[in-house]
This record gives C-alpha cells, sequence and structure tokens, in this order.
C-alpha cells in the first residue's frame, strides 16, 4: 500500500520516492539539479530547530527545502 | 611544484567574462578548476598554485573567478578557481560567472573537481561540461573521506566509460596533488581526446560515445533535431562553440545564455533569418511531440541524472548503506529542536572567550615592545638632529597610531580568525543557516542570508560580496542593506577592549574573560536581532515580496585543516585586513597629529572640532572627541580607538600608555563611566559601514540611492539607541 503525498509529509526518518514536480520555473530547475527526478528516493533527515525548514538525503547529498518550496514535490510513500 | 604569485579578484564587472587575456607568456596555459560547492576546490587550488597566491575571495566561498600561477615542466599555467556550481543551467550570479568561463573563457583544459563521496550528484556537472568541451580533467577528490565513509570507488573503470582521464586526489596529500598536475600536463601538452565531438560528422549511433569521449544520449525526438540543427550550426559558427551543445542550448531558449552567446558570436546570431526559422521549426517539432519549454529542460535533466546513474554503477561501491551515521548524530545535536540553539550560542561564546582571554597578555607585549621602539625612534630623531615638527608628525603621528593599530587589532585577530576558519572548514556554517532559517523566512528573506551575516563577522565588504549567492535580487538587497549590523573584524577589537576594561576589570582571570565573551556574544545577539527586525521592516516597506525558493546544502563535516587553516586565515584574513588598516592609520596619525598641533586662535583645530562635535555627541552618551574618532574612523573602523586614545593624549594628559589599565584611567579621566562604555560600543555596532563595504554597496547594488540607505540605516538605529539608552541612564540618576 502506498499514498501520494509531497516531500514536507514525510515525516523524520521515512523515505519517499518522487512521483512528479509541481513546482515551475527556478525551483524546478534547483530542485532537478539536485537529481530531484521521477522515481529518486528521498529520506527525511530532520527538521530545523524552527521546524521548517527540513533536511533530506538525497541522492547521497543532504539538502535543506523549506515547507513552501517542498509542496511541489509529489512523492510516494510506503 | 614552485608556486608563484598571482593576480587577485577578477572585479565583478569583467569576472562574468574572463575573456581577457590573462597568460604571461603566449604558450601559458589557462585551466579552469570547476566543481560542486564544497568539493574542496579552493583547497586543490591553494595546493597548485601555492600558499602565496591571494584569491581575494573569503575563505570557504568562491564569489568571483580567482586566479593563480603554477609552473610546469613544458608549460606554465594560468589557473582559474570557478565558483561552485551544480549545474552549467545557471540561476545566480555566481553560477553565471562559473558557466560564462567554461563556454566562452575558451580554457586550455577544465578540471573538474568531483566529491568522492557524493560521485553521482558531482557527474551532472562533468556532463554537461564534456558537452562544451572535451578537454577535461576530472579530479576525484577528498578520496580519505570516502574510504572513512567506506565508498570504494573505480576510477579506472571511470576514466574508462568517461573517456577522459580521471585522477583521484586527497587535497591533504602532497603525492596526490603532484599525479594531478602531471595529468594536467598530459593532457595540455598532447592533442585534445578528440576534436570536438561533433566535429565527427556522423552522429553516435546507439552507443555512449562519440570519439572517445562520452556523451549523453536525450531524447530521440530532441537528438533528432540537435542531429538537423548541426550542419547548419557549422556551417555558419564552426569550430567557435561545441554545435551539438549550442543546437541544444539554442532550442532550450533561456534567455540570459542566448543573449550570451549571441555576444560570444559577435552578435550576428539573434539576426540570422535562417537559423531562427530553423530553431522555430525544430520547436513547433518537439513540441507536437508534447516536449515544450519545461519538458524539454526535464528531459535533458532525466538524461542527465541517468546517464550518471549508469556512469556509476559498478564504479561507487558502497560497503554498508548508513555510512554517514556518525554525521547525522552531529546534526540532530547541532540542529535539534533543542539543542541547536544553545549550542550555536555556546560555540560562539567559546570563540569569544579564547579571543578575549588569548588576546589581552600579547596585547600587552606588542604595546609594550612598539612602544620601547618608539622611545628608539625619538633617540634617533633627535640624533640626527631632526626637526621637532618632523619627530612630531612621524613619530607621535604617523607611528604612534600604528603602534595602537597593531597592538589593540592584531592579537584577537590572529586569534578570532582562525577559530572561525575551523568552524567553516568543518562545515558548520551551513548548519547555522539551516537553523536560522525560520527567522529569516518570517522576514520574508532567504536561509542563504545567514551566511552571508556570517560572512559579515570578517569584513562586511566580504559578506556584501558574498550576497552574490543568493538568487532573488529583492533577497540579495536585503541581505546587503543589513549586513553591517554584525561587527567585522574592524570593530572587535573595540568591543573587546571597551568590555574587558570597563565591565570586567583588568585583574583578569578565566572568570572574568568568560564574563566578557558572554557580555559580547550578547552584543552580537542584538546585532543578529536588528538584523532580523530591519530586514523585517525593510520587507514590509521599500523590498516588498514573498520569500523566493531555495535549497540549501549541508555539506558532510570534515575535519579541518589545521596547520592549512592557521596558516591561511592568518595570511589572507588577518594580515589582509591588518595591512588594510594600517594603510589607513598612517595617514589619519598624521591628520590627528596635524590638528592636534595646528592652532586656530587659543585651541587647536583638533579641539575646535571636538567641541563643535561635542552638544551632539552628549546626546548620544559620547563626547566630541568619540564622535570625531568615528569619522575619522570612516576608511576603517579599526582605528577608532586608537584615535580616541591619540586625541585624549594630544590634549595634554601625558601618560604613558602599556596596559588596559592605563587605557581605562585615561578614558576615565576624561569622562568615561560605564554608560560612556556602553554608547560606544552600541555606537559601534551601529552606524555607518567603512568606505570599502560602502564602495562595495555601490558596486554590488549599482545604485547610490541603496548605498546611502545602507549608510543610513543603521545609523539611525545607532544614534536611536543611544539617545534612548542615554535618557535612561540620566533619568535613573546614572
Amino acid at each position: 500500500m502506498s499514498k501520494q503525498t509531497c516531500l514536507n509529509d514525510i515525516k523524520p526518518g521515512q523515505y519517499g520516492v518522487v512521483t512528479a514536480l509541481r513546482s515551475g520555473n527556478s525551483m524546478r530547475r534547483r530542485l532537478l539539479d539536485i537529481g530531484l527526478i521521477e522515481n529518486t528516493v528521498v529520506e527525511c533527515l530532520g527538521r530545523s530547530p524552527g521546524g521548517d525548514p527540513s533536511a533530506f538525503l538525497i541522492r547521497g547529498a543532504v539538502i535543506a527545502i523549506r515547507a513552501a518550496d517542498g509542496d511541489g514535490v509529489l512523492v510516494r510513500v510506503s | 611544484m614552485r608556486a608563484a604569485m598571482s593576480k587577485s579578484n577578477a572585479a565583478a564587472s569583467n569576472a562574468g567574462h574572463g575573456l581577457r587575456d590573462r597568460r604571461r607568456h603566449p604558450d601559458d596555459k589557462v585551466i579552469a578548476l570547476a566543481g560542486n560547492p564544497n568539493v574542496g576546490k579552493s583547497t586543490l587550488f591553494n595546493g597548485l598554485t601555492g600558499l602565496n597566491q591571494h584569491t581575494g575571495n573569503w575563505p570557504g566561498k568562491t564569489v568571483s573567478n580567482a586566479e593563480g600561477y603554477c609552473r610546469g615542466n613544458d608549460y606554465n599555467y594560468v589557473l582559474v578557481d570557478i565558483p561552485g556550481a551544480y549545474s552549467l543551467m545557471a540561476h545566480s550570479a555566481e553560477e553565471e560567472v562559473a558557466r560564462d568561463f567554461i563556454c566562452f573563457g575558451q580554457p586550455d583544459a577544465v578540471i573538474v573537481v568531483c566529491d568522492a563521496t557524493c560521485m553521482e550528484r558531482n557527474l551532472n556537472l562533468l556532463l554537461q561540461i564534456i558537452e562544451v568541451t572535451p578537454r577535461v580533467l576530472v579530479c576525484v577528490n577528498l578520496l580519505d573521506e570516502a574510504k572513512k565513509k567506506r565508498i570504494s570507488l573505480d576510477l579506472p573503470l571511470l576514466q574508462q566509460r568517461l573517456g577522459v582521464p580521471v585522477v583521484g586526489t586527497t587535497a591533504r596529500q602532497k603525492s596526490s596533488l603532484r599525479r594531478l598536475q602531471q595529468a594536467m600536463e598530459q593532457l595540455t601538452a598532447g592533442e585534445a581526446p578528440s576534436a570536438l565531438p561533433s566535429a565527427a560528422a556522423a552522429p553516435a549511433q546507439s552507443g555512449d560515445k562519440s570519439g572517445g569521449v562520452y556523451q549523453v544520449r536525450y531524447d530521440a525526438a530532441i537528438e533528432a533535431a540537435v542531429a538537423r540543427l548541426q550542419p547548419l550550426l557549422r556551417h555558419k559558427y564552426g569550430g567557435r562553440l561545441n554545435e551539438r551543445w549550442l543546437a541544444l542550448r539554442l532550442i532550450e531558449q533561456d534567455a540570459a545564455l542566448t543573449t550570451a552567446i549571441d555576444a560570444h558570436l559577435g552578435g550576428a546570431l539573434l539576426r540570422d533569418e535562417q537559423l531562427l526559422n530553423a530553431l522555430a521549426r525544430e520547436r513547433e517539432l518537439l513540441a507536437l511531440l508534447g516536449i515544450d519549454g519545461d519538458r524539454y529542460k526535464d528531459l535533458l535533466v532525466s538524461a542527465l541524472v541517468h546517464s550518471a546513474e549508469d556512469i556509476c554503477r559498478g564504479v561507487v561501491g558502497c560497503a554498508e548503506r548508513r555510512y554517514d551515521e556518525r554525521d547525522r548524530r552531529l546534526d540532530r545535536l547541532l540542529t535539534g529542536r533543542r539543542s541547536g540553539y544553545p549550542l550555536m550560542l555556546a560555540l560562539l561564546a567559546l570563540i569569544f572567550w579564547l579571543t578575549i582571554s588569548g588576546a589581552n597578555y600579547p596585547s600587552a607585549l606588542l604595546a609594550d615592545g612598539l612602544f620601547w621602539l618608539q622611545d628608539r625612534l625619538s633617540e634617533l630623531f633627535i640624533r640626527l638632529g631632526a626637526p621637532d615638527w618632523l619627530h612630531g608628525a612621524l613619530v607621535l603621528g604617523v607611528y604612534r597610531v600604528l603602534a595602537w593599530v597593531v597592538s589593540v587589532m592584531l592579537p584577537p585577530m590572529a586569534i578570532f580568525f582562525p577559530l572561525f576558519t575551523l568552524l567553516e572548514d568543518a562545515g558548520y556554517l551551513p548548519r547555522i543557516a539551516y537553523n536560522l532559517d525560520k527567522p529569516f523566512q518570517r522576514c520574508n528573506a532567504c536561509g542563504k542570508q545567514a551566511l552571508t551575516m556570517c560572512m559579515g563577522f570578517g569584513c562586511n565588504a566580504a559578506g556584501v560580496i558574498g550576497c552574490r549567492i543568493i538568487d532573488s535580487p529583492r533577497e540579495r538587497m536585503l541581505a546587503i542593506l543589513t549586513n553591517s549590523f554584525v561587527p567585522c573584524n574592524g570593530r572587535f577589537p573595540t568591543l573587546i577592549a571597551l568590555l574587558t576594561m570597563f565591565f570586567i576589570g583588568t585583574v583578569g582571570g578565566p572568570l572574568s574573560s568568560l564574563l566578557a565573551a558572554l557580555l559580547l556574544t550578547a552584543l552580537i545577539v542584538l546585532g543578529v536581532a536588528m538584523t532580523l527586525i530591519m530586514t523585517r521592516l525593510l520587507s514590509q516597506t521599500l523590498l516588498k515580496g514573498l520569500p523566493s525558493s531555495y535549497t540549501l546544502e549541508l555539506p558532510p563535516y570534515r575535519r579541518p585543516q589545521i596547520g592549512s587553516v592557521i596558516v591561511r586565515s592568518l595570511l589572507d584574513r588577518t594580515l589582509f585586513v591588518l595591512g588594510r588598516a594600517v594603510c589607513v592609520a598612517a595617514p589619519a596619525g598624521l591628520v590627528i597629529w596635524l590638528l592636534a598641533n595646528v592652532n586656530a586662535g587659543e585651541l587647536s583645530l583638533l579641539q575646535h572640532t571636538a567641541d563643535f562635535l561635542d552638544p551632539a555627541a552628549r546626546l548620544l552618551g559620547m563626547d566630541g572627541v568619540i564622535l570625531l574618532a568615528f569619522i575619522l574612523g570612516f576608511p576603517a573602523n579599526e582605528i577608532v580607538v586608537p584615535i580616541i586614545i591619540m586625541t585624549y593624549l594630544a590634549q595634554g594628559s601625558l601618560l604613558e600608555l602599556g596596559s588596559l589599565e592605563q587605557m581605562r584611567e585615561l578614558f576615565v579621566a576624561h569622562g568615561w563611566t560605564w554608560s560612556t562604555a556602553v554608547s560606544v560600543m552600541l555606537f559601534s555596532l551601529m552606524h555607518w559601514p567603512c568606505s570599502t563595504t560602502l564602495l562595495t554597496i555601490k558596486k554590488e547594488s549599482g545604485s547610490l540611492r541603496w548605498t546611502a540607505l545602507a549608510a543610513l540605516m543603521p545609523t539611525a538605529c545607532g544614534v536611536l539607541l543611544c539617545l534612548a539608552f542615554t535618557a535612561i541612564v540620566r533619568l535613573c540618576g546614572g
């Protein structure tokens, strides 16, 4: 069983698989640059002390993304 | 290898082009050093060019092309360290600098530095660079880190797959640097691995290689379009840019890049009807297949990512899946919900404590030594029968201010800079940005502003240049305008000296310097709070807008190279800042001596000026001399305290000064109380930025009005706070 949700809904310690990017233009290219394409596995590592942004393990690199931006990344979590 | 000197810091205006001839000799080879951010590129650059090159960049950040010179057996090399970038599809000003140099700077070769612990992601940039030029040398750096994380790499296989030379390095190891240099010499000595790949008329078939160098295969429809455009491009612009790359970019229609290409090709491209028609036709065809705008870019990037995956398969082996467990544990601690902020403050306080307690003794020692020398100089002048005015101007004016600047500034800087660089080197600064992102987000600003703020601790001008890492113009301006709210290293010694004199007592002991460190930390927190408040105010008034999207990489923690950090931060930062201060202090010393010794009527010019400023200064809780010192300190904040001392001394109190205790007595004799010290510290934290910073702001913002605001805003804050503080103290009868 898996459900469709967005990057922010992955809880720390959980995994997700990217299904689509909704964000446009500059953010889309940023996300693509860090290798966030379809079927990429993403792990949420934690949240910053303020609760936002969150840190994700993406293709071996740790990247922090704000909730407002993670909104545009659709993922499948198991 | 022998290192030689280098030229520093391409100015912002030509940083993007790199087209001017950098060679000293026609046979010199120009080598670009490219790579993702945080791959140790600058360390390699320093290793290759030697310690006596000066990049003009603050360590930890390459914001414009830095150059160094390095001698080889057959040729000499001009190495160009270009800013880190994830991709050639530029977003920010610094990425544009990187892209433009690789695409249009016509380097003889490009060394692409990759992080061995993160090969797949790094290949993205490499594959894009290979599309532009086949003269590429891959340097897989940080092999030691990879080994620690039990990542194995099959470099011969990687070389075979890529079709370009691959060298593994560990920046710490001299022998690996030699291998890199050998490979560089081989690459530039022989012919390129192949001619421009697209010059081989038949496009590669299903295979991934064309002329030996790996070529990314895109979607069939895109490949077909490129193949149809290539003959036309070769016919018209053959040999000047790789035609395959040119075709891909022209279809993509990135406005900024197209303009840059057009300029590079002499401006005829965008008026070429035949080409424009052909391009329009191909775009139409692609659109019919559903490949338009975003989809086209997505397909390009997907192909790059998948190629990188394919290449890495079998090349990168990972024994343990959770190889980064140590980093995650550190992150949980340093960015944890409960521990993140307290640890950040504790680290800051620790650095200040080490600086304050460590600087006290050498400061006194330096002062003793330098003033002993002053006496000898005086004797010399007398023996030579030099006129009084010459002795006064040179020894009592110029030399004495220089001595003050060196003895007050050098020790704290020589301790603070290396400590701060160690934190930077270990990878802590991005964590600060991560921790502070939420507050900046609340102010509608970019989280990277925390990084530029940290750079401001070193030097506000460097911080302002560093703002280029922020993509959105609005957010960059917010960061530029508020940068001077954190004290730069020119102001730290002032703050430290005043804190120590008036709040700790000079008796010393570890406990009192701890108190000083805590007070200084509180002052910094005030500076950060003001940064946030003013950022918020600006983004609600003059710079309205929503925060733009951004991603922030949290690179792996690394054991800092302590020896090299100390040497580099001493050479690059300490001596640089000190040198600037000395250059400013010498003429300032002369001016003060002249002002103090040229009389108009009964009083000296100095006294007249101080008297004139006095009423206003009193309202701010200071006196005319202090305000005059801040004004004369406009070229460099470092000289404010020395000017105050000089002026008081010139007013007749002939004290021999050697220690902070004697300095305190001098100040108290001129009416200072603890509240005067607080006012001076507040004003030091918030007043007009120094001239270098303002010139940099003018250059970066391109506008006099924003520059004026950058000067007025902190001044207004400082004046208001000082007025309020003084009024309150007077009300309370202080």
